[in-house]
């Protein structure tokens, strides 16, 4: 039986933390935690949540957390588990919350070391898709002509030239155990995924896209739907990588405007039609890809 | 106790065996290699029982062991030269976050022009960094230092990571013979490790945190305690190692017919052997020379150096270091020590050893030689200034 | 546990820990002052369905006998709650 609000986890073990209000990235930990509940360890790089809920001595975490260094949230996991194991203890959930800079840029090397070696840790990037905990600067996660203050948009260069990685993808092809997308919008979906990972042995990855307000210039009550919105026109694809497989959650039956999902932003207000006819082609080319190799 | 040939790698590997470390992160580098590698051989026969980590980089060797110290493992990594510097960013982060890891550095000297030979520019070059440093002559006292290491940085009182420095090649590469404790006897110096510095399933705590202007030198004063606290955990763990395996050691430094010298040449490491012996030569020849090895340059000896050369005409220093632009690292340390003294005698500076450069009995005899000019410089062996 | 407001503020040096470590969940603060509009419920249009509890970034809605309740101490007023029920039962009210 999958979980719901109804039968989820009451405890709220992620509290009194210091985020923008209505922020994404929160939402994601909160429910992952709920899910995994008490007896989970959780590590966090330097962004966002660690800088919002470890601030001596306000500490918003009432399970075990730990900050990590800012490339080391796999590697620290990794040394978690391995210490827990060394002591015959088994009845934890270790889980590492990093954003998309600390997940696909500088946390890269140790996140791939840790699916090589199928450590049993569970590792969730909160994807708000630019360096948001310094000011919102790009990160190789950033998708194309978003405004970053790293990428300005101007008469020259209209912000982000570069298309988001596919962090997913980049998972599975290290053949993990358990690799998904989720969307903060989605929670359902989210809470599914992290109920399966949380049965599983070896490494998992979950990746939830979680709008920040503030970086994405949306207002702090529009975050859930901006999350909803940006998988029904089929920017983000909920998807799960099982077993050498992957397979798509959700298909819109058709694809809602992606122009009005970009101009809701003002990081993507300044693109042109032309902008916007890019990103629309490059989002067909991604759902070619999808309907002839995801199940 | 065995009697073994062992390399001062294997010497150190053997005493992390006994220590019972419970997770290892192993990473490759010259002239560590055969430390992680000897311990691998000793988890496959099942004579070590660890969780031995494959990283994929020296920043995720100290990483992973921090995060295993943060649950209340005992951890071990190795490392050397640039991984050292690598791992750099995690070497405040352990001393910081107060885990008594065990790191054996192989002392290298660090790039550029790269080169994978023994010189203490290494460590040296993060003393700054919170950890304790102590600097191995020989293999005995490598295999020695293995286990101690442990006691002292889990001591309730110290509870700060203990970086372990043996001479790349020189003392890494070369064998000697050395006693090896039985496990009987390394668990009767060596207890389980025990903290509350830790999170735990009955005992939930947020590790790590941010501390604002208000705390953050609180929390560092306490840092800096914790490791000034590691001499008298010297002291307590080398009186009961020697009641168990009946060596002696001589705490953070040791005097080599110091007493009534004149000349006293101050160096670390393996080099002392030699210096040792031309100090023996030059008193058969009835002049008054003494080495001063220092064996620990964090927390640096003050009291134990002044004490040592506060009669002396004149003092060197023989280091495989420099801090560019100004002078050998450790002679900037000595001179403090005897500054807050009062003692004002000639103190020299020689850097040597750079890149493995061997250095001659015949240039430690110099050495002496010069001292007894009785004047400061800062000199580097091999060059005449022109 | 759920991290809640403790009275004890450790300021002083000896208050102050050893290592960078301390118990789990230790509030000092609140975060009400961040709010300029509170949420207020309307627990007879309510019908109990715990989205706003589901969709709360900071998990301030909590379930109260078969509908929800708002901890006004840690709300920031964001307004979530408000747009994702679905029977209006959330108005947004301008905080005195």
């Amino acid at each position: 039986m999958a979980l719901t609000a109804k039968t989820l986890d009451e405890t709220e073990y992620f509290y009194g933390h210091k985020a923008c209000a209505g922020c994404g990235g929160s939402l994601a930990v909160r429910i992952a935690l709920k899910v995994l509940g008490e007896n989970a360890i959780a590590v966090l790089p330097a962004g966002c949540m660690s800088a919002v809920g470890f601030n001596f001595p306000q500490l918003c975490f009432g399970n075990n957390a730990i900050i990590s260094t800012f490339a080391g949230t796999a590697s620290m996991l990794t040394g978690v588990q391995a210490g827990l194991k060394a002591q015959g203890i088994t009845d934890f959930h270790a889980v590492g919350f990093a954003g998309d800079g600390g997940t696909a840029d500088i946390g890269l090397q140790a996140l791939s070391g840790a699916i090589d070696r199928n450590d049993d840790i569970l590792y969730i990037c909160y994807d708000n898709e630019a360096y948001m905990n310094t000011g919102i600067q790009k990160s190789s996660l950033t998708p194309f002509g978003a405004k970053t203050t790293t990428t300005p948009a101007g008469k020259n260069i209209h912000g982000n030239l570069r298309q988001k990685k596919n962090m997913f993808e980049i998972a599975a092809a290290h053949d993990i155990p358990y690799a998904a997308t989720a969307s903060v919008g989605y929670l359902n979906d989210f809470i599914r995924k992290v109920e399966k990972a949380k049965s599983i042995k070896g490494t998992k990855y979950i990746h939830i896209l979680a709008p920040c307000p503030t970086g994405w210039g949306v207002k702090t009550d529009e975050t859930v739907e901006i999350a909803k919105e940006v998988v029904d026109c089929g920017l983000w694809y909920l998807a799960e990588y099982e077993n050498g497989s992957f397979t798509l959650n959700h298909e819109p039956k058709e694809f809602s405007d992606v122009s009005e999902y970009l101009r809701k932003q003002s990081r993507f207000r300044h693109l042109t039609d032309e902008d916007i006819e890019i990103i629309k082609q490059s989002r067909d080319k991604k759902w070619e890809y999808i309907h002839k190799n995801f199940k | 106790m065995a009697r073994q040939f062992l390399s001062g790698n294997e010497a150190f590997a053997y005493g992390v065996r006994l220590a019972r470390p419970q997770v290892i992160s192993a990473y490759p580098i010259t002239p560590q290699t055969i430390v992680v590698e000897k311990l691998s051989e000793f988890v496959e026969d099942g004579s070590l029982k660890s969780e031995f980590i494959h990283v994929e980089s020296e920043h995720s060797a100290l990483s992973c062991a921090m995060g295993a110290s943060s649950v209340g493992a005992r951890a071990f990594t190795a490392t050397s030269s640039q991984g050292l510097l690598y791992m750099a960013e995690c070497l405040p982060y352990a001393a910081g976050g107060r885990f008594p890891i065990v790191m054996m550095n192989a002392n290298r000297s660090t790039a550029l022009p790269w080169n994978i030979y023994g010189d203490q520019r290494d460590s040296l070059s993060q003393l700054d960094s919170g950890w304790i440093q102590a600097y191995a002559e020989n293999a005995q006292e490598a295999l020695d230092l293995a286990l101690m290491s442990f006691y002292i940085a889990e001591h309730k009182q110290v509870s700060t990571p203990f970086m372990a420095n043996l001479d790349g090649f020189v003392l890494t590469h070369t064998y000697e013979v050395v006693d090896v404790p039985t496990a009987e006897q390394a668990d009767e110096f060596l207890p389980t490790f025990e903290t509350e510095n830790k999170m735990s399933l009955t005992k939930p705590k947020n590790l790590g945190f941010s501390a604002g202007p208000d705390t953050n030198t609180f929390f560092k004063y306490k840092e800096h305690t914790g490791l000034l606290n590691v001499k008298k955990a010297v002291t307590e763990a080398e009186s009961r190692f020697e009641s168990i395996f009946g060596r002696h050691y001589s705490g953070l430094t040791e005097n080599y017919r110091t007493d009534d010298a004149d000349y006293i040449l101050i160096t670390l490491g393996s080099i002392s052997g030699l210096v040792r012996e031309i100090v023996d030569k030059l008193r058969e020849q009835g002049e008054k020379a003494g080495l001063l090895r220092i064996r620990y340059m964090r927390p640096f000896p003050n009291e134990e150096i002044a004490k040592a050369v506060k009669n002396a005409k004149a003092v060197g220093v023989l280091e495989k270091d420099i801090s560019f632009g100004n002078e050998g690292t450790v002679y900037t340390n000595v001179n403090s020590a005897l500054q807050k003294a009062s003692i004002s005698i000639p103190t020299s500076d020689y850097i040597g050893g750079l890149g493995g450069r061997n250095i001659s009995p015949g240039e430690i005899e110099n050495i002496f030689e010069e001292l007894k000019q009785e004047k400061s410089a800062v000199k580097f062996l091999g060059i005449e200034v022109r | 546990m759920k991290p809640y407001l403790r009275e004890k503020i450790p300021s002083g040096f000896d208050e102050i820990p050893d290592t960078t470590s301390y118990e789990a969940g230790y509030l000092v603060t609140k975060n009400a002052g961040w709010r300029n509009v509170r949420p207020v419920i309307d627990t007879e249009k309510c019908v109990g369905c715990l989205n706003c509890y589901l969709y709360c970034p900071d998990g301030v809605i909590s379930r109260k006998d078969g509908k929800v309740q708002i901890d006004y101490d840690f709300c920031k007023g964001c307004g979530i709650c408000k747009r994702i029920c679905c029977v209006g039962a959330i108005r947004m009210e301008a905080e005195k």
